[in-house]
């Protein structure tokens, strides 16, 4: 059955854990199913509009995938709100603690979201943490 | 009118090509046949999986020269 809720939760900002989160919720997605992201801890950063900062590299798989043609984290998450129905939401105390507000984070995230908001997200589905 | 597209998918990893052929999938009609090309074996093993989940029709998979030729109908 295709269609249970998976709610992806991102905390590291290394390119492997981005990269294996973003497949996943984009492939989730295009397969019709309910897909929610929760950006926390050190995976918000690259969120912010013109981060230009490379996401470190956990071993030789993140130099790999730079050197050959993987398609890029951040496509794939916007793939997966494209194309899927996915759903991302940062943080709201990564938020305070860098000091960015809604309008410096990147237009296709949702609104500020608090523990409260994703423990109820997260009731109904499977919850995958990277 | 039914009619086979091509979607080069090739020299890109997982899933790449799969998202490559969703897009396509989007601008085409019930009852055409859409060709991936994919140099990415493991999108060539994911892809008729995907078709399979969704409910798509898969046609077939060819390999030729290192490049996979994945046929895919569109039926909604």
């Amino acid at each position: 059955m295709v269609g249970q809720k998976i709610c992806v939760v991102v905390i590291s900002g290394t390119l492997e854990r981005l990269q294996a989160a973003a497949m996943l919720a984009s492939v989730a997605a295009v397969s019709g199913q309910e897909v929610r992201v929760f950006l926390s801890m050190n995976a918000l950063p690259h969120f912010i509009k013109g981060s230009t900062a490379e996401a470190p590299h956990e071993g030789p798989m993140g130099d790999l995938m730079k050197a050959r043609k993987v398609p890029e984290f951040k496509t794939l998450f916007e793939q997966a709100i494209e194309l899927g129905s996915a759903r991302l939401y940062p943080c709201s105390m990564a938020m305070d603690v860098l000091g960015v507000g809604s309008e410096q984070l990147e237009d296709y995230l949702e609104e500020a979201t608090g523990l409260s908001r994703l423990l109820t997200e997260v009731q109904d589905g499977q919850v995958w943490t990277f | 009118m039914t009619e086979r597209k091509i979607v080069d998918g090739k020299g890109s990893f997982c899933p790449g090509p799969l998202m490559e052929l969703i897009v396509a999938l989007k601008h085409s009609q019930i009852g055409d046949e859409l060709e991936v090309l994919s140099t990415d074996k493991g999108s060539a093993d994911d892809i008729p999986e995907w078709v399979r989940r969704v409910g798509h029709d898969y046609v077939s998979t060819t390999e030729n020269d290192g490049v996979w030729h994945i046929v895919v109908r569109k039926t909604k």
